[in-house]
């Protein structure tokens, strides 16, 4: 069938969709703050996902140079990745460094009840 | 020797003495290393400027790599413009933000804050000289993340709420970019920006370019503020402590702005961007509703901090309705405003501090009797004021006078008429803070209050100075917006 | 010196004397003051000594900076600019003596920042008077807005601070909402701001659209106060009597009309405004105006009050005369900004005479006043006979060749107007004399009234506008109401003096105003 053909061809750009969306929704959804980095991380692991999955290329091997092979996959996207993935973990750290203050000033870290604290500036 | 490895040295200095300040962290050193950094980093920008002048495009290459493969240091008329103004304005406020920082945050963590600061500037001038799109996100980030610990250094615990919807917000926005340079990657396979532009250009409106253009202008977007994206901006504002604001104010939307002028200009091409794909329109809609909007806003603000962040939005509109011209006069326009703002919101907010120096607090009140007790912290405050109004022979007058020259040379006079109206609010809340300051007398809890020490006064005077400076002689900020206008536009648009 | 350097030096000195001002400060006032008075003579001479080159024909000029490209900052004296500087930085040095005794005799606080503002106007209404181009003059007049609020709302009351809304307001919204559209508008029709003689529009703007364009111009200078932007004047009447005198009757409204004159001529040209006649319109509102704030000024008990709508009305005849756009009505409207600058400045000079001495604001307070203040009711009878315009004052000269003008041009409407509101003045600015004069003292008046303050502390009577209640007990030593202080009384008799002579010597005056109208600035 056409579809599952569509999907199957292109399942990589499929979980990446799923993924982004579900970081997303956690992001927007949740009021728990620490459910927002989660679903934060999630966002941009879908992103590294997209990235690496650009450099396969069929029927070749891992880029180092070998005889007898001369299809290489692309080692450029998964250096920018290795890249994001230690911001994005500096990011994660920073954000729950955040929550932690975030729960020693007000006590929760549930965005609901949190608002009812803040007094007018 | 050194003049070849200004473009490395520009962003490796500071990015060395933050640890240093880790290292020294005793007495005033971490901010003396900071302070010394930033000068330095204002000279090399400097001479990088007068460099680009006499020479034209300065092209380094990291590690010796040949672009495209290296990653590539580029520096024409627009980088060199934005970072003198990234830190010009840092230098000034680095010197006011040695007995802010220190009455604010304390001396005992003081080091971990200039070292964030570093990192912070570090990165906002490597996105600025950069020639690499993946190198530009790692530097944006780089300097996000410093942004998200100097805003929840604030005193108030709402400062570390506005930091953690910063951080969601600015990775989100992050995020899209690289999105967006992924796809371009995809269709292109390189990531050097004058070789993208190329082959980009080519292919035209390819869904796949199409695509990752939408993600890396939203993602610009959102990193620089463009109404409905600027949610974080007046909470983070508000919350970070005064130097910070100031620090912000003037540096980080005018790199957010230029990450989208370079993407939408060098990258993509005017002919794609505006007329393929008509970005004008929605571009120049959203900053004119954002300007009335959030200068309506700023009406209403109790706090000053907060009635300048939803003023920076409205003039971050302005500075995007002279791009979404793309005539050499508009974008010229767009980013002589973003000097001026730079200068005038750098005075503004560095004022404020002041008055949170000595009172304790931004709110409206605080500043009850404070014409008459800081004459010249006020002053000051005026003088920003009437820059940001735009009054003749101030810098704010000069860049609305090009935008309205470039709104009405397009043809869209009924926009400059708007533009000249929606000077009358920001006289109205400009009018607030003078009218509670002169008016009003001084709150009795506030106690007894004298005018601001010299190191806060002086650097605060620097930038008001700056203001009445560049609006007589303006020969820096206009021919420098119109070097920049002419070094992206080519020779697109009439 | 050449006349360049001398437009610097006018401009700039009284720059120069707000920052000594300041330097000095409450501390030596004496010093202070004198460097005022220093400042208002170093101003008035290098005016006074540029006289002589522009009444040949001269227009020395000299430009300062270009911000933009075809924005420059320039100055360029002709007569009409000459006229005003002249009168401007003249009557400053006289204000100046009336602003020390005054503000001392009233116990003022503030009294550094209130001279280095004063000092700052001037220097402004200097500029707009030697502005070379629109952008120039907008520059100056915005920066005059700026420089008299801290004036007007020099006691820093609720009533100052509501008065200065209103001032701050209306004059801001109108500059920069209608006439920096104009100026916009024009520096595109035209390609330029510079003062031109015949115009810079004929045959770039046409129809409607100058129409238009005149309508943002003429209500966009809020300083002329055609109604209804009149407002902000009456409310500026809580600023001590200085203000009103110098600022309000010279400074600040002559800035508005000099304006006026300065577009009509200058920037539309009259020959335009003639064949156009687009100009109608603004001859009905000057009318009304003129009979409208007449009769206001009937209603008026407090005097200030009905001095400012006196010269809310008095504005209008200057304004008819540019709206008429022709040779007679142009030097008819010029004459009135030197013979009205008098009139009323002698006028206020005497109700700030009066309020230092005996604390009166209303008229139905000032029964038999005459008899213990001759003089200054005595220089109140001038000033009004000049603002009425009966020879011999000068005010008669310009009255006379404005209705010359509108005789001209065949509006017999105005030609009416003026004899009305002749009759008007005579209406309101009389009684007060005449009560001075011929009526005896009321019953319950001298030492009752001072007792009657004393009750009622600050709050009630002085509420009116600039009423402060110091030195009560001054009077009460004093036993009664006697003659103002003499730093107050000489030059409002100086400035009475004035409008008799600016009726015999108008020879001068006639012959440098006619360089305006000859030569095809204004063709006959």
């Amino acid at each position: 069938m056409v579809l599952t053909d569509a999907i199957a061809a292109h399942f990589n750009y499929w979980i990446v969709i799923i993924l982004m969306m579900t970081g997303f929704y956690l992001v927007i959804a949740h009021p728990n703050k620490i459910n927002k980095l989660i679903g934060l991380t999630i966002f941009q692991t879908s992103v590294f996902i997209l990235y690496i999955s650009f450099a396969y290329v069929r029927g070749a091997t891992a880029p180092i140079i070998v005889e007898g092979w001369d299809d290489y996959v692309n080692p450029l996207p998964h250096v920018l990745i290795l890249t994001a993935i230690v911001v994005g973990i500096a990011t994660t750290a920073v954000g729950l460094a955040l929550v932690v203050r975030i729960h020693r000033a007000f006590g929760t870290i549930d965005e609901d009840e949190i608002q009812p604290l803040l007094t007018d500036p | 020797m050194i003049a070849v490895h200004l473009p490395i040295l520009q962003v490796v200095l500071p990015l060395i003495a933050a640890p240093l300040c880790v290292l020294f962290r005793a007495r005033d050193l971490p901010w003396a290393i900071a302070a010394v950094a930033t000068w330095t980093a204002f000279a090399i920008s400097g001479l990088l400027l007068a460099q680009v002048y006499s020479v034209g495009v300065i092209s380094y290459e990291i590690g010796d790599w040949a672009p495209p493969w290296g990653i590539e240091y580029r520096i024409d008329a627009l980088n060199a413009f934005v970072l003198l103004v990234v830190s010009g304005v840092s230098a000034a406020v680095i010197l006011f933000g040695r007995d802010s920082m220190l009455a604010e945050f304390g001396r005992s963590r003081e080091y971990l804050f200039y070292t964030a600061y570093l990192l912070t500037f570090c990165g906002l001038l490597g996105v600025t000289i950069t020639g690499d799109a993946f190198n530009l996100f790692v530097f944006l980030e780089i300097s996000s993340l410093g942004t998200y610990v100097l805003i929840a250094s604030g005193n108030n615990r709402r400062a570390l709420l506005a930091s953690y919807q910063y951080l969601i917000l600015g990775t989100i926005g992050a995020t899209f970019i690289v999105i967006g340079v992924g796809f371009l990657y995809a269709m292109t396979g390189t990531l050097n920006m004058i070789d993208l532009a190329g082959r980009v250009q080519a292919y035209g409106a390819n869904t796949t370019i199409v695509v990752a253009f939408t993600f890396l202008v939203v993602g610009a977007s959102l990193k620089l503020a463009l109404f409905p994206l600027h949610l974080w901006l007046p909470a983070a504002y508000t919350y970070a402590p005064s130097m910070v604001s100031a620090f912000l104010a003037a540096t980080a939307t005018k790199v957010g702005l230029y990450v989208l002028v370079r993407f939408v200009f060098t990258i993509f091409g005017p002919e794609f961007s505006f007329v393929t794909l008509s970005l004008g329109l929605p571009l120049a809609i959203l900053a004119l509703v954002g300007m009335f909007v959030t200068s309506t806003v700023a009406i209403f603000q109790n706090d000053v901090k907060r009635m300048l962040a939803f003023s920076s939005v409205a003039q971050i509109g302005y500075m995007v309705l002279g791009i979404s011209i793309h005539t050499m006069l508009g974008v010229a326009a767009g980013l002589m405003h973003l000097f001026n703002h730079a200068l005038m919101k750098g005075a503004l907010f560095c004022a404020v501090g002041c008055i949170v120096y000595r009172v304790g607090s931004s709110r409206l009140d605080a500043f009850a009797g404070a014409g008459r007790r800081m004459p010249w912290t006020m002053a000051a405050f005026c003088t920003g004021g009437i820059s940001l109004i735009g009054l003749p022979l101030t810098a704010g007058f000069v860049g609305k006078w090009y935008l309205v020259l470039a709104l009405i040379d397009r043809g869209w006079w009924p926009l400059a008429v708007l533009v000249v109206l929606s000077s009358m609010l920001a006289v109205i809340y400009i009018w607030r803070v003078v009218e509670v300051a002169y008016f009003r007398d001084p709150l009795p809890e506030a106690g007894p209050v004298e005018e601001a020490p010299l190191s806060l006064l002086l650097p605060t005077w620097a930038l008001a100075f700056a203001n009445i400076w560049f609006g007589i002689e303006t020969s820096l900020n206009v021919s420098g917006a119109f070097a920049a206008a002419e070094s992206i536009l080519g020779g697109f648009g009439s | 010196m050449n006349a360049a350097d001398l437009i610097l030096v006018a401009v700039f000195a009284p720059l120069v004397g707000a920052f000594l001002i300041l330097v000095a400060g409450d501390q030596r006032a004496n010093l202070r003051d004198t460097l005022m008075v220093l400042a208002s003579v170093a101003t008035f001479v290098p005016v006074a000594t540029i006289l002589p080159e522009v009444s040949a024909g001269g227009l020395p000029r000299v430009d300062v900076v270009e911000v933009v490209p075809g924005l420059p900052i320039a100055f360029e004296v002709e007569p009409l600019g000459m006229l005003f500087a002249l009168i401007a930085s003249f009557l400053w040095i006289i204000t100046s003596f009336y602003a020390i005794g005054y503000m001392r005799g009233h116990h003022e606080g503030n009294q550094t920042r209130f001279f280095a503002c004063f000092a700052i106007a001037i220097s402004a209404a200097i500029g707009v008077a030697f502005a070379a181009n629109m952008f120039t003059l907008f520059f100056a007049y915005e920066v005059l807005t700026i420089s008299t609020y801290p004036l007007v709302a020099h006691h820093q009351d609720s009533e100052a601070q509501r008065a200065g809304r209103t001032y701050l307001g209306i004059l801001l919204t109108t500059s920069i909402c209608l006439q920096l559209v104009a100026i916009i508008w024009t520096w595109f029709a035209a390609g330029t701001l510079d003062f031109t003689p015949g115009g810079i529009l004929a045959g770039k703007v046409t129809g409607p659209e100058l129409g238009v364009l005149l309508f943002l111009y003429m209500y966009g200078i809020g300083k002329a106060a055609l109604m209804p932007i009149h407002s902000w004047l009456p409310a500026a009447m809580v600023a001590p009597t200085p203000v009103s005198a110098l600022l309000h009757a010279v400074a600040v409204v002559k800035a508005g009309v000099f304006t006026v004159l300065k577009v009509i001529i200058y920037i539309f040209g009259t020959e335009t405004l003639r064949t156009t006649g687009v100009s109608e319109w603004l001859i009905y509102v000057a009318g009304f105006t003129i009979v409208a704030a007449s009769c206001i000024a009937l209603t008026k008990d407090n005097l200030k009050a009905r001095l400012a709508y006196s010269t809310v009305s008095q504005l209008s005849y200057i304004v008819i005369g540019a709206a008429l756009a022709t040779p007679w009505a142009i030097m008819g409207a010029a004459m009135h900004i030197a013979m009205h600058a008098f009139g009323k400045i002698t006028l206020f000079f005497c109700a700030g005479a009066i309020m230092v001495a005996t604390h009166k604001t209303e008229i139905s307070q000032m029964h038999g006043l005459g008899r213990r203040m001759p003089f200054t009711m005595g220089a109140f009878l001038l000033g009004a006979l000049c603002v009425i315009g009966i020879p011999p004052f000068g005010g008669f000269w310009s009255k006379w060749h404005l209705v010359g003008g509108a005789l001209d041009a065949g509006e017999m409407l105005v030609v009416a107007v003026l004899l009305i509101s002749t009759l008007l003045n005579v209406a309101y600015l009389l009684p007060p004399v005449l009560y001075a004069f011929l009526l005896p003292p009321k019953p319950d008046d001298h030492d009752l009234e001072v007792g009657h303050h004393q009750h009622h502390g600050e709050a009630v009577a002085l509420h009116s506008y600039g009423g402060e209640g110091h030195g009560h007990r001054d009077l009460e030593k004093r036993g009664g109401i006697r003659e103002a202080p003499l730093f107050c009384v000489v030059p409002l008799c100086l400035t009475a003096l004035g409008t008799i002579a600016l009726f015999f010597y108008v020879e001068p005056l006639f012959g440098l105003l006619y360089g305006i109208i000859e030569a095809g600035t204004v063709t006959k």
